[in-house]
């Protein structure tokens, strides 16, 4: 049957007739083209910066940079090269970011359940949250919590003094730092011993509970380990912890932890705009649950709670993660706008300040741009991962 | 599909051939002569430099400049348009095309001559940086700002010499560094940093911006030299040359006394005039010619712009600035034109 076959196949047609062939060929052309320009764009731009006397090159990067940054989380001053501003920029800028993502996320998942609320005062508020900030410009929004509200705070000097350790002024919020003395590590490890002893735990009861149906409190018993064992390690060894309390001497406050209102106005705005897109998304995902879930979950005896937690939230977040990964790299971006409240974030340092003292505007905005890529992408890959865990598993 | 595939090498071989063209002589001349004005970087609004009035009329030492630049190529200083810039944005508009005049309160220094592709014709303003503050402070030197917020702008030599002060003094600052020099001043008047620091000059424009200008003072240190000049792009001489004697022009007038008023009656009266002031106004020699523009330049600058002094008294002198070195040579300054012959 099958020889039958082969020998009245027809003959094979020369390759120009073959759609798919054909095809490749043409996908060579365009890829030799797509080439070509990106070579000639190289090329010319070279050869232009070459003609006006331009300087070129990443040699820059090696050199120092001889100006100051307000706010670094590494290790920088005057003397250092014009690499460490650019990694001072790209850590102010992933630092503000994730702390962003974080209160986003928290705010916009209270907003959108709040929206979904019995309640009609409540609902009526979170609507009103949502309405009136996602519709104002993210740019005002900075601008309002930094010259509206965080210009209005009093000069160091009659700074507003909580508790005599923390201190609230025009310069930022000033609070006790901790210094870690011999014995410290200690501390540290308990913590970790009791994040292993929860993820164990969490494992077993698990099981337990799938085996003999018995249930067994991981959440209070998960408690009283992260908050136990460290103070225990704390008593033991001594109290290895102090506080250095920041003092007003001549112009400023010295000492401490600082959050300056440069960094604040922008978590602020940031986290509360995206937040109220995020409120949109969780009550779409919520809503996206069919009223039978909730009502197969009650007939089947669960609890409200136990409901919303099982049920409904698991379903909902299938909905919620894809969209939520847009918000989040649109918080990233949007940090960029520190430049203009005068936050060191990359773009502020490494394609403000380095730019107009090095001149080289082509490497130096590659860069850039290739960094809000390259954050972007690990952002999608990770939520993308996430997204594959919570998908629908199909059996 | 082949018709496609054609177009698209047309359109690369367009793209490209449009992307290589770097400034060959004449060029930038050509294009301000075509377009029939002078496209003028300047800042987004300093008063006595480059600010505007309630109606938008631009006026300043560094407009003063582009309008001259405009009077010795069309004869007509009105033909300027102006685009504000702020000092992060300057360089790379110039180097870019799309400013043909960076006249912009810009500190010619080394690294920005030989390495942006740019050229400076010259000085039209001896500066230098310092520090202003409250005087309720209480403080009267510089040295005495250990651990101050500092204010100022961004990308410009300011920053590069404050950072330089602190470090060559053993002190601390906090640098908080805005785009726009509007915001640095905000941000200084309501109190976000004890200093703010830009050029002298700079200092007594922005005082008069503030909420309450007596209350503050400036320090009478002085940490940099701060030469502000025209910059041009690199490859086109003859522009270049031109803005460079434009300027010397202004100089040179002051120096002969010929001022917008008296200079008109050296073409009517051409018996009086010296060699010098007939080479001056264009009735003898070839200075235009050689420039590659009108004979009576130099004449159109100081009639319709005035010569160096009349642009100091207009522009800078309401600052309440002294002259001090931007005085002439033989007045105990250090403004000098080579000669014009």
């Amino acid at each position: 049957m099958s020889e039958q076959k082969l020998i009245n196949a027809p003959a094979k047609p020369p390759f120009w007739r073959d759609p798919e062939k054909r095809a490749l060929v043409f996908q060579a052309i365009f890829l030799a083209f797509v080439l070509f320009i990106g070579y000639s764009l190289v090329r010319n731009t070279m050869a232009n910066l070459e003609a006006q006397g331009i300087a070129s090159g990443f040699g820059f990067l090696s050199t120092n940079t001889g100006f100051a940054i307000a706010e670094s989380l590494i290790e920088y001053d005057e003397s250092s090269t014009y690499l460490q501003s650019f990694f001072v920029g790209l850590s102010n800028t992933i630092l503000v970011s994730v702390i962003g993502i974080f209160f986003a996320t928290i705010l916009g998942f209270i907003m959108g359940i709040a929206r979904l609320s019995k309640n009609w005062l409540v609902s009526r508020l979170a609507a009103i949250y949502v309405d009136t900030l996602r519709n104002i410009p993210l740019l005002l929004q900075i601008f309002f919590w930094y010259f509206a509200v965080l210009r209005q705070l009093p000069n160091p000097k009659q700074a507003y003094e909580y508790f005599g350790v923390v201190f609230l002024s025009i310069r930022g919020l000033f609070g006790p730092k901790p210094i870690y003395e011999d014995g410290f590590g200690w501390i540290v490890a308990a913590v970790i011993l009791s994040i292993v002893a929860i993820f164990v735990l969490y494992r077993w009861a698990k099981k337990r509970q799938e085996d003999t149906g018995e249930r067994f409190p991981v959440l209070w018993t998960s408690i009283a380990l992260i908050i136990g064992l460290p103070l225990l390690a704390t008593v033991i060894t001594g109290f290895p912890l102090s506080w250095e309390i920041p003092e007003l001497k001549g112009f400023n406050f010295r000492g401490g932890l600082v959050l300056t209102p440069e960094f604040s106005a922008l978590v602020f705005a940031l986290s509360i705009y995206t937040s109220s897109f995020i409120a949109e998304i969780v009550r779409s995902g919520i809503l996206s649950v069919d009223k039978g879930q909730t009502e197969a979950a009650y007939s089947l005896g669960l609890k409200p709670s136990w409901t919303t937690r099982l049920v409904i939230v698991p379903q909902a977040l299938r909905v919620i993660i894809p969209p939520l990964t847009s918000q989040y790299l649109n918080l990233t971006k949007n940090s960029s706008l520190a430049a203009a409240i005068a936050y060191p974030d990359l773009v502020a340092v490494f394609a403000g300040t380095a730019l107009n003292q090095v001149g080289q505007a082509v490497e130096i905005m590659g860069m850039t741009l290739a960094v809000y890529l390259f954050l972007s992408l690990f952002i999608s890959f990770i939520m993308n991962w996430y997204n594959s865990k919570m998908a629908l598993i199909e059996r | 599909m082949i018709k496609k595939v054609v177009l698209s090498t047309l359109g690369v071989a367009l793209t490209s051939s449009l992307l290589v063209g770097n400034a060959q002589a004449g060029e930038v001349l050509d294009r301000v002569k075509e377009k029939g004005f002078v496209q003028c970087g300047v800042s987004q609004g300093l008063p006595g430099f480059s600010s505007t009035d309630e109606k938008g009329n631009w006026s300043g030492l560094d407009v003063d400049y582009c309008r001259a630049v405009a009077a010795a190529i069309f004869g007509d200083a009105t033909k300027v348009k102006y685009s504000p810039l702020s000092a992060s944005e300057r360089f790379t508009a110039l180097q870019s095309g799309e400013i043909d005049l960076l006249s912009r309160n810009t500190t010619w220094t080394q690294t920005r001559d030989t390495s942006l592709g740019i050229n400076f014709a010259g000085v039209t303003y001896y500066d230098g940086q310092g520090f202003m503050v409250r005087k309720d402070l209480g403080i009267t030197s510089a040295l005495e700002l250990d651990g101050a917020s500092v204010c100022t702008n961004q990308g410009t030599t300011t920053e590069l010499n404050m950072a330089d002060y602190f470090r060559a003094n053993g002190m601390s600052y906090e640098p908080v560094v805005f785009v726009k020099a509007d915001e640095v001043v905000a941000a200084y008047d309501s109190g976000r940093c004890d200093v703010y620091t830009t050029d002298a000059s700079g200092l007594a424009a922005q005082r008069t911006k503030l909420k309450e200008p007596n209350a503050h003072m400036v320090l009478p240190e002085i940490i940099s030299k701060e030469p502000l000049g025209p910059a041009v792009i690199h490859g086109d001489d003859q522009f270049f040359d031109i803005v460079k004697w434009v300027i010397n022009a202004t100089v040179e007038a002051e120096e002969m006394g010929l001022t917008s008023d008296n200079i008109a009656k050296l073409l009517i009266d051409s018996n009086n005039p010296t060699p010098a002031q007939q080479r001056f106004v264009g009735t003898e020699g070839s200075l235009g010619e050689n420039l590659g523009i009108d004979a009576k330049w130099a004449y159109n600058v100081i009639r319709q712009v005035g010569n160096y002094g009349e642009i100091w008294q207009r522009n800078v002198a309401p600052l309440e600035l002294p002259r001090g070195v931007n005085n002439l040579w033989n007045n105990g300054g250090i403004m000098y034109a080579p000669p014009l012959r």
